[in-house]
């Protein structure tokens, strides 16, 4: 016993003295960058859910963040800490909001510069509350409830837009374009799944189309998963609107268009606002016809941008589907590298403040430079979609369009 | 309140989606009629041959319909084995370990399926997955009236095997009294896999009428199996025309429910069924009395 406890001690001692070391270090301003000179990895949290229900977007989302920490690192690391490299630090939220919170804990202990990630609204909620006790840089890569940046939590920054945006721009620009072509569309309906997404915007589109001159024939809710949508699409098909606007997951969504091309049901248009299928590269490729034409205001990538292209085609050649999670995601780590770069440190106060100031323009979307105010990025805005030639195009906003509108759609 | 126009293709629609529905129950019902437990790893076994059904189109070509034929012995066997060496022996004799093995396995098969396939939802694109059938007053899915048709043929078969052959009589005799049966000469352990077997043929046949118009991810197969219990609780626990009756008239009750409740309600009609069944004919409509 006698013998262990000249090593445990000196042990001890050590620990003390470098802790000590460490606090002198960090009293001299100069001292901590002179330390990561030698390039000692910074470490990122790369939060998703790739297990569990929302698993197929955690993995997507994980695979666009690890496609540009691994981009980052070939490129020589963060130069401003010597050519740091990146070291992700993976978690799983297990789709559930506990999940994301145990992840957080364990990040927080191994010692993460930042954390990006959380897809769900419900999950980044709290995973931001979590990393907000211990001051820890959080940059949300989905999430689209206003909530998440409302809440004055000072380490929570969103790239992308809340769901407010996105709704009010699906608004306008479906004006926009029903004005352009002649105003053929008059009547709508609306199928929505019945949870917190799909209600909350069919009750913000019934307060709001009436004002735009549209009348709402009815407002069909339902559950997840449907196994059936016949009987709702008989009900369109009685009620002949001009446009359907359904609010759905991708599987409900997929069924919904299945059945009304198996009813020969044919609006003038099906526009969706976060549609579950509407952009998905995968809707499209295994089911043109139904996908034909639909219309979707969504998160899209820059359709100009040589970036996102490469992103594109490097994801595409993967065997993956080029979705909204990768480039996001992959946009997330490019923003959290940058503030990195300019903090020209891994402590949590300098990157929180150089992302509070930051105005970075190298990621894929249609946003322009980075401009955060209260934690959301204020460039963020939707796209809007158009399924055409078996691809997808966007078609607004003009500035970012590569394509035209069809519509109405040509019997 | 809705014009014949809709309602009589809600009705039909109804009767096509409950045939389905059918099947599934029926695999459920011949299982409980026979081993006298609720098989919990149906869905799983269900969601398991959409899954085959899924790659074997995928890899080999093979339509669902032709599949069918291909799939149903396979899962015989699978449901044969399931039975045979894993639940009978897991169980040793007692029922209630029967049920809590079946849950296991769900668990098993679920997580499984995650594991080797992810999350991802997956849909196959047939020719003729979109074609309907101009009725004048409706257009009827093609794939649906082919199920539909399918269901019969399965029930007929299922009819012709427990009413006219050896072991349709065996498991007949197990169902009414094991004791007696096994005094008789009748392999007991054996009969239970066949009913197991063929319980999981079923739900494999199911599997192939549904993919062509449905997705597949690795809890598919829970959404049916809800809907199952309900019908073989309606039809008669163990009944075969029970499950059939029940099946059709969740179909209808389902699609008449979703058009005057709407669709979030709609599902409140299924399960107010087997809450008035429960309270007012037990046994259900087939059932014998217990």
């Amino acid at each position: 016993m006698s013998d262990q406890k000249i090593p445990l001690s000196r042990r001890q001692f050590l620990a003390t003295t470098t802790l000590g070391a460490a606090a002198v270090a960090a009293g001299s301003i100069a001292m901590p960058s002179v330390l990561r000179a030698a390039g000692a990895p910074v470490k990122l949290g790369v939060l998703h859910p790739v297990t569990g229900a929302l698993s197929y977007s955690g993995q997507q989302g994980r695979l666009g963040a690890t496609l540009a920490i691994d981009e980052i690192n070939a490129a020589g690391g963060i130069k401003a800490l010597g050519g740091a490299k990146i070291e992700p630090v993976l978690g799983d939220a297990r789709s559930t909001p506990e999940g994301g919170t145990a992840e957080v804990e364990k990040m927080n202990s191994a010692g993460v510069a930042c954390i990006v990630g959380g897809y769900a609204s419900n999950i980044c909620l709290a995973t931001t509350q979590a990393a907000a006790r211990y001051d820890l840089p959080y940059v949300v890569d989905v999430g689209v409830a206003d909530t998440i940046v409302t809440r004055g939590l000072k380490n929570t920054f969103r790239f992308g837009p809340g769901f407010g945006v996105i709704a009010k721009t699906a608004l306008e620009n479906l004006v926009t374009i029903n004005d352009q072509a002649g105003k053929p569309a008059k009547t709508v309906m609306i199928v929505h799944e019945d949870s917190l997404f799909g209600s909350g915007l069919a009750k913000l589109l019934n307060a709001q189309l009436p004002q735009h001159g549209f009348q709402v024939l009815e407002t069909i809710p339902h559950p997840t998963p449907t196994r059936d949508f016949n009987t709702i699409v008989l009900k369109i098909k009685a009620q002949n609107p001009d446009i359907v606007i359904p609010a759905d997951y991708y599987n409900e969504y997929v069924l919904l268009a299945r059945t009304m091309l198996q009813q020969h049901v044919r609006p003038k248009a099906i526009y969706s606002v976060l549609g579950g299928a509407a952009s998905s590269y995968k809707f499209v490729k295994e089911f043109p016809d139904a996908a034909k034409g639909i219309m979707d205001c969504n998160h899209w990538f820059d359709p100009h941008s040589e970036k996102a292209l490469a992103l594109k085609k490097q994801v595409e050649a993967q065997g993956q589907f080029f979705t909204y999670e990768v480039y996001l995601n992959y946009s997330c780590v490019g923003l959290a590298a940058d503030a990195l770069e300019r903090a020209a440190s891994a402590e949590r106060p300098k990157i929180i403040a150089a992302l509070e100031s930051s105005t970075w323009s190298g990621h894929t979307m249609p946003y322009g430079p980075t401009k955060f105010v209260n934690g959301q990025n204020q460039g963020a805005a939707p796209c809007n979609t158009q399924v055409q030639d078996n691809d997808i195009k966007v078609i607004m906003p003009p500035k970012f369009a590569n394509a035209k509108a069809v519509f109405p759609m040509p019997a | 309140m809705f014009s014949p126009t809709i309602l009589i293709p809600a009705i039909l629609n109804g009767l096509l989606t409950g045939a389905v529905y059918a099947l599934v129950a029926l695999g459920l019902t011949l299982i409980y009629g026979v081993l006298h437990i609720i098989n919990f790893a149906h869905g799983a076994l269900l969601t398991a041959a959409m899954f085959a059904a899924y790659f074997v189109y995928r890899e080999l070509g093979i339509d669902p319909y032709i599949a069918a034929l291909l799939l149903a012995p396979v899962f015989f066997v699978v449901g044969y084995a399931l039975q045979r060496f894993v639940i009978g022996p897991a169980s040793h004799g007692d029922d209630r370990n029967m049920l809590l093995v079946t849950l296991g396995i769900a668990v098993v098969i679920e997580n499984a399926l995650l594991f080797a396939f992810r999350a991802d939802t997956r849909t196959i694109d047939l020719p003729y997955a979109f074609q309907s059938i101009d009725f004048g007053f409706t257009f009827l899915a093609l794939p649906r009236l082919v199920g539909f048709a399918a269901v019969f043929a399965v029930a007929l078969a299922l009819w012709l095997i427990m009413g006219f052959t050896d072991i349709g009589r065996a498991i007949r005799a197990v169902a009414k009294e094991k004791l007696g049966a096994e005094l008789a000469g009748i392999d007991v352990a054996h009969i239970y896999a066949v009913t197991f077997g063929l319980g999981t043929a079923c739900v494999a046949i199911a599997a192939c009428l549904l993919i062509p118009t449905y997705y597949v991810n690795p809890s598919a197969g829970n959404a049916f199996v809800l809907v199952a219990f309900t019908i073989v609780v309606l039809g008669g626990m163990g009944s075969v025309p029970g499950a059939l009756v029940g099946g059709l008239a969740i179909g209808v009750v389902e699609s008449l429910s979703s058009l005057f409740l709407g669709d979030t309600l709609g599902q409140i009609g299924i399960f107010l069924i087997f809450i008035v069944v429960l309270l007012v004919r037990p046994s259900g409509l087939f059932g014998a009395r217990a």
